[in-house]
């Protein structure tokens, strides 16, 4: 794609044509995520509607069409928070209080830089890229931080102390677990990890890091502060914690923000342990007439597998209570932490000992 | 060096927790309550001094609007009253309607409380699940009464008319196909006594559902398990009745240890908890709204069974029927009399408790023979469940004090009355 595009802008220096490349790149990849934070916000209310008994949003249409109810409640939604007022509350840091919609939200779009779509399909094909993941998904509780403190409120104050301290506590579980894959896989660039799973459904990785897998997903939704443990917005007890005071499009861009991290989340999840864009179905069915692109190894698989665990996301809000905070402590120092270290020996001696079917490639 | 203080929390009166307008100051160590301050007032309505200005009759509209989410025990316990002091009794039929619909509240009750107990913790699904059930008994008040909420349906020696022969039906509307009104409205054939039947039959189905999101949940265990312990001792000496004094382990209800209406004929039980925590107070409610289907039971089978008058045949104290009223002069002096200068009491006090969803829910009436009480006290169970707020929710976290509020089952309209 790369020479291609390069060939399309021939009178431009070399060096400007890379960075209109990589730009273009990048609209490819926020353009479509945006639209799909935007209508992941129409699909959680329709969901969650469905599973309690109700309807959902249905009322805004699309070009006035029957079918397409509701189908417009995003956009109206948009259109709403970006004509609203920002409000800065009395006392407030405005610096930091106008900042920190923006910290939050930048790490959340930079972490997608390094998610391979499918075989070819990254931006920033590094071999790092765990650890960039790592790095950046650390990064966003500052924007929290900064908007809890900034905000010149109990509440949000309150709110913020929570997000740190489990984002910390969750960051060190989440960690170990992605240890476990890259020892599993031998590689921390993305896409290498997905072709060490290459095989079958069993040869992906969720098998053989089986708690790994469950505790990264649990930490995942810690980390976006999704239900169960919302606690840093815990809406009944702190009423919307660190965003309480933020209205507009400052609150829009946190809202952007905990969906794209939603997305990234289930994205990593299903790169990490259900190996990205590899086909489930067997490899000799993707020379099949027609059919073959689709049963075949591709972007729709990760895309599918990825819807998944987002439907997950949601399917937990409406189904758990909310932790208490010190619950959420105690459940990653005390449960997630002891169990990711001790799999993280079992993970190396199956590698060391090349346990088969999983690990005898190497 | 700085002085290190204690944080000071306002919460609510605009607090989504805060079950209308409670107001709680909060001082707090980090997360952990330090004293819990309830401040009170902010739903106040005068309604007693009202119902001093007023013939009795007319502030029966008035106690449906103390505990709002409990219409019609309010309702009893004032009518109760009233009829001790005129020395009357209801006919039996309608202490059934009214037993009937005292337990159809109590479950509108508790629903709505497992629906915001639920909510506060984190369950939201529980909150709709609930407000489904509430749906059709809020359709029973509105076939009986002509509202959804605020019936006015007792009266001094009985009820205000008879049961209807048909139940409200939905109606098909741009949103919702005829197909799907027709499925909506099949148990809503018959007369209404068909219908609560049927709720009656399928309700216990429901609980189980409420129940398997809830009961065996880790996370709702340990949001609840421990949290708020009542010991018997002290639920006694700090006034507590109810599922808050029965989660405590006392039996006490006024259904059994002072019957009232019918209730002495029915066979229902008492539910009773062992720690005193949140956890058992929300398995006695659950369980007392199983208990509830079961009593309603009982009285729809024997209503069905005995046609009769709802109301005594006193034209000084209950109005007479429209038609006797058309050809009969004495009827329509008896009707002008009623509706302005309503009947006059016999001097007196008196104190009538109904075994209230929440708890002992009484009025203290007075009168000094005048056609309107001297003074009228309406004793709120839930008044005395917040006074020891302090006490449960000192030493737990801020998330637990939502929790207590929510056991506690606060509605503002009966505690600032």
């Amino acid at each position: 794609m790369n020479e291609w595009l390069l060939a399309q802008a021939p009178f431009l220096p070399p060096s400007v044509a890379a960075v209109m490349v990589i730009l273009f790149k990048i609209v490819l990849i926020v353009a479509p995520l945006m639209g799909c934070v935007a209508y992941l916000t129409l699909a959680e209310r329709k969901v969650i509607g469905y599973m309690q008994v109700r309807l959902g949003p249905n009322r805004v249409s699309l070009l006035g069409l029957d079918f397409l109810r509701g189908w417009g409640q995003p956009i109206a939604d948009a259109l709403k928070l970006m004509t609203k007022e920002i409000i800065v509350p009395s006392g407030a840091n405005k610096f930091l209080f106008l900042a920190a919609p923006i910290i939050a939200l930048a790490p959340a779009l930079a972490a997608w830089a390094v998610v391979p779509f499918g075989a070819e399909m990254t931006l920033a094909n590094i071999n790092a890229g765990l650890l960039y993941i790592l790095a950046l998904t650390s990064l966003g509780v500052y924007g929290i931080i900064i908007a809890g403190w900034a905000s010149n409120s109990k509440y949000a104050f309150l709110g913020a102390m929570r997000s740190a301290a489990q984002i910390v506590s969750y960051e060190i579980a989440m960690g170990f677990a992605l240890v476990c894959v890259l020892v599993a896989a031998g590689s921390l660039n993305l896409g290498e990890i997905v072709e060490a799973q290459r095989g079958n459904v069993l040869t992906w990785f969720w098998l053989p890091l089986f708690p790994m897998w469950l505790i990264y997903f649990i930490s995942g939704v810690a980390e976006t502060n999704r239900a169960p443990f919302d606690v840093s917005e815990g809406e009944s007890e702190i009423v919307a914690g660190f965003h309480v005071e933020y209205a507009g499009m400052a609150f829009a861009l946190f809202f952007l923000a905990e969906y794209a991290n939603m997305i990234l989340i289930a994205g990593l999840t299903a790169v990490l342990f259900f190996g990205g864009w590899l086909s489930p179905l067997p490899a000799s069915w993707g020379d099949w007439p027609f059919i073959g692109a689709l049963v075949g190894d591709g972007i729709h698989w990760f895309l599918i597998k990825l819807s998944f665990f987002l439907f997950c996301f949601l399917w937990f809000r409406a189904t758990f209570p909310r932790y208490r905070y010190d619950q959420i402590m105690r459940l990653g120092w005390k449960v997630f932490l002891p169990i990711t270290i001790v799999w993280i020996v079992v993970t190396a001696t199956a590698v060391v000992l090349e346990l088969p079917p999983w690990f005898d490639r190497a | 060096m700085p002085e290190i203080r204690n944080m000071t929390l306002n919460f609510g009166p605009q607090h989504p927790a805060a079950h209308g307008v409670l107001r709680l100051i909060l001082e707090m160590d980090g997360e952990v309550i330090e004293r819990a301050d309830p401040h009170i007032g902010l739903l106040h309505r005068a309604t007693e001094k009202l119902a001093e200005s007023k013939p009795f009759n007319q502030s029966i509209g008035y106690m449906d609007r103390l505990d709002y989410v409990s219409m019609m025990c309010n309702e009893h316990a004032y009518v109760m009253a009233i009829e001790r002091l005129l020395g009357i009794t209801p006919p039996v039929r309608a202490q059934y309607i009214r037993v009937m619909f005292d337990e159809i509240t109590r479950v509108l009750n508790h629903l709505m409380w497992l629906g915001a107990h639920g909510l506060d913790i984190g369950a939201m699904t529980v909150f709709l699940y609930c407000f489904r059930e509430r749906e059709d008994l809020m359709d029973c008040y509105e076939a009986v009464s002509g509202t959804r909420m605020h019936a006015t349906y007792y009266r001094p020696g009985g009820v205000y008319r008879d049961l209807p022969e048909r139940m409200p039906q939905y109606e098909a509307s741009k949103f919702r196909s005829a197909a799907e009104v027709k499925d909506l409205n099949a148990n809503r054939q018959g007369s209404m006594l068909d219908f609560i039947e049927d709720f009656a039959n399928r309700f216990p189905a429901c609980v189980d559902e409420y129940e398997t999101l809830l009961t065996d949940n880790r996370i709702w265990k340990q949001r609840t398990v421990d949290i708020g312990i009542v010991t018997p001792e002290r639920a006694l000496a700090l006034g507590f009745t109810g599922p808050m004094l029965r989660g405590s382990g006392i039996a006490w209800d006024m259904r059994k240890k002072q019957p009232y209406e019918v209730y002495a004929d029915l066979d229902f039980d008492i539910p009773v908890g062992t720690n005193g925590d949140c956890y058992d107070r929300y398995l006695v409610r659950i369980e007392e709204m199983r208990q509830s289907a079961h009593i309603i039971a009982q009285c729809v089978k024997w209503l069905k069974a005995n046609p009769g008058p709802v109301i005594i045949d006193d034209h000084k104290l209950t109005p007479p029927t429209r038609g006797e009223m058309k050809g009969d002069m004495e009827s329509l002096i008896h009707h002008f009399k009623l509706f302005t200068e309503g009947y006059c009491v016999p001097a007196g006090e008196v104190y009538a408790a109904v075994e209230h969803p929440k708890g002992e829910f009484g009025i203290w009436l007075v009168s000094d023979g005048a056609n309107k009480p001297y003074r009228l006290k309406a004793r709120a169970p839930g008044f005395a469940h917040l006074s020891a707020m302090n006490e449960l929710a000192t030493g737990h976290m801020l998330a637990d004090v939502v929790a207590i509020i929510g056991t506690m089952d606060i509605v503002f309209g009966e505690i600032d009355r």
